[in-house]
């Protein structure tokens, strides 16, 4: 189907009767994901957000309940968001990542109404990249700049239109009462050019990657890999795939509120146990779970490689620790055996 | 830029042949362009991974608190005032450590370039001349690295070591602007409007502690933002105001410690203005108490000193 450029906003302002409408918008010099509450406001032409629309889903800070103790108990009030949400102008990387969280938030043991009620009432709107970012790295972890993979729809920059890829029925529905025309051959060929043109300049080689990482937990690479590390979290509060969270209580008096929080593996906090000892006491072990976590966990856990290859942890390191050096440096490694 | 990366080298080869230190800690070539990356040499042949350039923008005295080992640290200005204040705090052994001055010709604001650009994407960046030269997919721009340095570099005061044992390159000339004319704006404010500028600039804040982690001077066993027992701040980012709260007493506490080097700025990744924060303070310091950090070993840092009456009549 075909949307014209100047129907986008129109469109928008016709989804927000129904949904809650998250775009990309301008803030200070990046570019991040916001509700909207007028078409006008949407940005598309940047290269990726700053953070990632996991937010719209898995927020940096939720509250989960209100408490109340009184008297006879406690009152609980539970806080699960039901509104219908619409994120528009994703990327197909950020889509990807979020079929990764389901599989966190969704499993034999445990199914988490916060996130996966907001999930099943979330449609996702995507944008092919005409032009990856130099840190893009999609590719080697079997996305692209135009791929589908969790979408439900796909827009495609042709120039003053849009082709629209309908990909699930509940993308076709968004588009009822369009009447929007189907995309002519002029147009499908357009897309073509564009989607050919959208070159990754940037890779990473995953081949016996994970083999190695499976006998190298005592390797030596670990004392130097992280050395420049500073231990922030700028590479996985903004990492899209990145999902782990602290739960506090923020209480006054006899009331409260419990609040999920993201956390980072990178911090010393986040595995300090009340007794003081700390499993992960120095950056080098605090590192070495993010990767581990990333490329040889997540897969045992769930067959699946915990980055899509956004390139955000590059861009947004403040030392330059850049994962697609890391990663080639553990595949220069040599294979020894495990042991201490 | 050539003849120092050389020189780097040269110098940190031999202290690593001549047994002189256990390790270097200095810059190697990053992986985007216009940038450097700190980086960690222990053999003498891998000396010639070290480079000078104006992606040098880390703080290298962060690097260098408790360690046990004979070093030596590749400091521009703003390092080498850091690693006085670290002397004075004991958190760096003299004795232990060498320090290799490189006169600073200001680094480079990947933020100005992103800005300049305008969505555009960089691949590639060659600076010669006291010009730069960004080029992407169809376009190249030459600009005078003059207008993409950092703010701190255009105000900065001592761009040559102030503390060194060794001494590469030519000083540079230091600038005469008046170092603090980029806070008249901020400080003809009225409080109210103050405190709006900083709430609509924290707002931004994912509470990624990065401005923390880069900070030579933040290095507190325990820090505030962290303590459960009792919780000082928020551990939650839905309420801004606890997000200026913890800028606030992050940079109350680097009172006379902060050598305004902007490293806490250029870490942030959400290009939160903090330098403003910090540069105020600074100037606070200097009017309140008379004191700049980082210049002198000698002199006692204000919070460490007597408090004279004069001061406190300020308050
Ligand atoms: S690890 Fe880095 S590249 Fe991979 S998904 Fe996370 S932020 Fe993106
Ligand atoms: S990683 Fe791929 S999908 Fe994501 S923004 Fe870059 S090109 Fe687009
Ligand atoms: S952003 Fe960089 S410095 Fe910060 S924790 Fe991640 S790798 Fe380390
Ligand atoms: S507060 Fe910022 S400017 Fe001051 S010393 Fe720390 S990192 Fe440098
Ligand atoms: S670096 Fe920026 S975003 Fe991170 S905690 Fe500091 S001010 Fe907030």
């Amino acid at each position: 189907m075909l949307l014209n450029k100047d129907q986008l906003i129109n469109w928008l302002n016709k989804l927000m009767q129904a949904y809650q409408v998250f775009v990309p918008v301008k803030e200070g010099d990046y570019f991040c994901f916001k509700q909207i509450n007028s078409g006008d406001q949407v940005i598309l032409y940047y290269t990726n957000s700053k953070v990632p629309p996991k937010e719209v889903l898995f927020p940096r800070s939720e509250k989960l309940f209100y408490y109340r103790c009184e008297n006879d108990g406690v009152q609980l009030t539970e806080q699960i968001d039901e509104s219908k949400k619409i994120i528009v102008g994703l990327r197909p990387c950020d889509a990807k990542s979020l079929l990764l969280l389901d599989s966190v938030f969704s499993s034999d043991k445990y199914q988490d109404p916060y996130y996966l009620t907001r999930r099943n009432n979330t449609v996702l709107v995507g944008l092919g990249c005409n032009q990856p970012a130099a840190t893009c790295f999609c590719t080697s972890l079997g996305g692209g700049p135009f791929a589908t993979e969790g979408l439900d729809l796909l827009l495609v920059d042709i120039g003053d239109r849009y082709v629209v890829e309908v990909l699930t029925e509940r993308g076709r529905e968004l588009l009822s009462g369009m009447e929007l025309p189907a995309a002519d051959q002029e147009a499908q060929e357009a897309a073509r050019v564009v989607k050919e043109g959208a070159s990754l300049s940037s890779q990473v080689n995953l081949e016996g990657l994970k083999s190695k990482l499976d006998v190298n937990f005592y390797d030596p690479i670990w004392d130097m890999i992280h050395e420049k590390c500073l231990g922030c979290a700028a590479c996985t509060y903004t990492c899209p795939t990145c999902h782990c969270f602290d739960i506090v209580d923020e209480a006054a008096g006899n009331e409260g509120c419990r609040i999920r929080n993201w956390d980072a593996c990178m911090f010393p906090l986040f595995t300090l146990h009340g007794s003081g000892h700390n499993p992960r006491p120095t950056g080098k072990e605090r590192f070495r779970q993010r990767v581990m976590h990333k490329f040889k966990y997540f897969v045992d856990n769930f067959n699946a490689i915990a980055c899509v290859g956004c390139g955000r942890c590059i861009i947004n390191c403040p030392v330059n620790l850049d994962i697609r050096e890391v990663l080639a440096e553990i595949q220069g490694s040599e294979v020894r055996s495990d042991k201490q | 830029m050539r003849e120092l990366t050389k020189a780097i080298q040269e110098t940190a080869q031999k202290l690593l042949q001549d047994k002189e230190v256990e390790l270097v800690v200095g810059f190697a070539k990053g992986s985007l362009p216009l940038r450097n990356t700190p980086c960690f040499i222990r053999q003498p042949e891998e000396a010639q991974k070290l480079v000078w350039g104006y992606g040098c923008e880390n703080n290298l005295a962060t690097y260098l608190r408790q360690r046990p080992e004979k070093l030596a640290v590749v400091a521009k200005g703003c390092d080498s005032r850091s690693i006085i204040e670290l002397i004075k705090e004991n958190q760096i052994n003299r004795e232990k450590l060498v320090i290799i001055g490189i006169p600073c010709q200001g680094m480079i604001d990947r933020k100005k370039v992103t800005r300049l650009l305008a969505g555009r994407e960089l691949l590639k960046a060659e600076v010669k001349d006291g010009q730069v030269v960004l080029m992407g997919k169809g376009f190249s721009e030459t600009v005078p690295c003059e207008q993409l340095l950092h703010d701190t570099c255009l105000t900065c005061q001592h761009p040559n070591p102030v503390l060194f044992d060794i001494m590469l390159g030519e000083p540079v000339p230091v600038k005469e602007a008046d170092s603090f004319a980029d806070l008249a704006n901020f400080e003809a404010k009225a409080p109210a409007e103050k405190r709006a500028y900083l709430i609509q600039e924290l707002s931004r804040c994912i509470r990624c502690y990065a401005c923390r982690q880069a900070c030579p001077m933040c290095f507190c066993e325990e820090c505030f933002a962290d303590c459960s027992m009792p919780q000082w701040l928020s551990k939650s980012s839905l309420n801004v105001q606890d997000n200026v709260f913890f800028q606030a007493v992050r940079v109350l506490h680097l009172a006379g410690r902060c050598v305004d080097c902007g490293a806490c700025d250029r870490a942030c990744p959400m290009g939160i203005d903090l330098r403003t924060l910090t540069h105020k303070m600074v100037r606070d310091v200097q009017e309140l108490f008379g004191y700049t950090a980082g210049v002198s070993l000698e002199e006692r840092a204000p919070l460490a000193a007597p408090v004279s009456s004069s001061t406190l009549n300020h308050f």
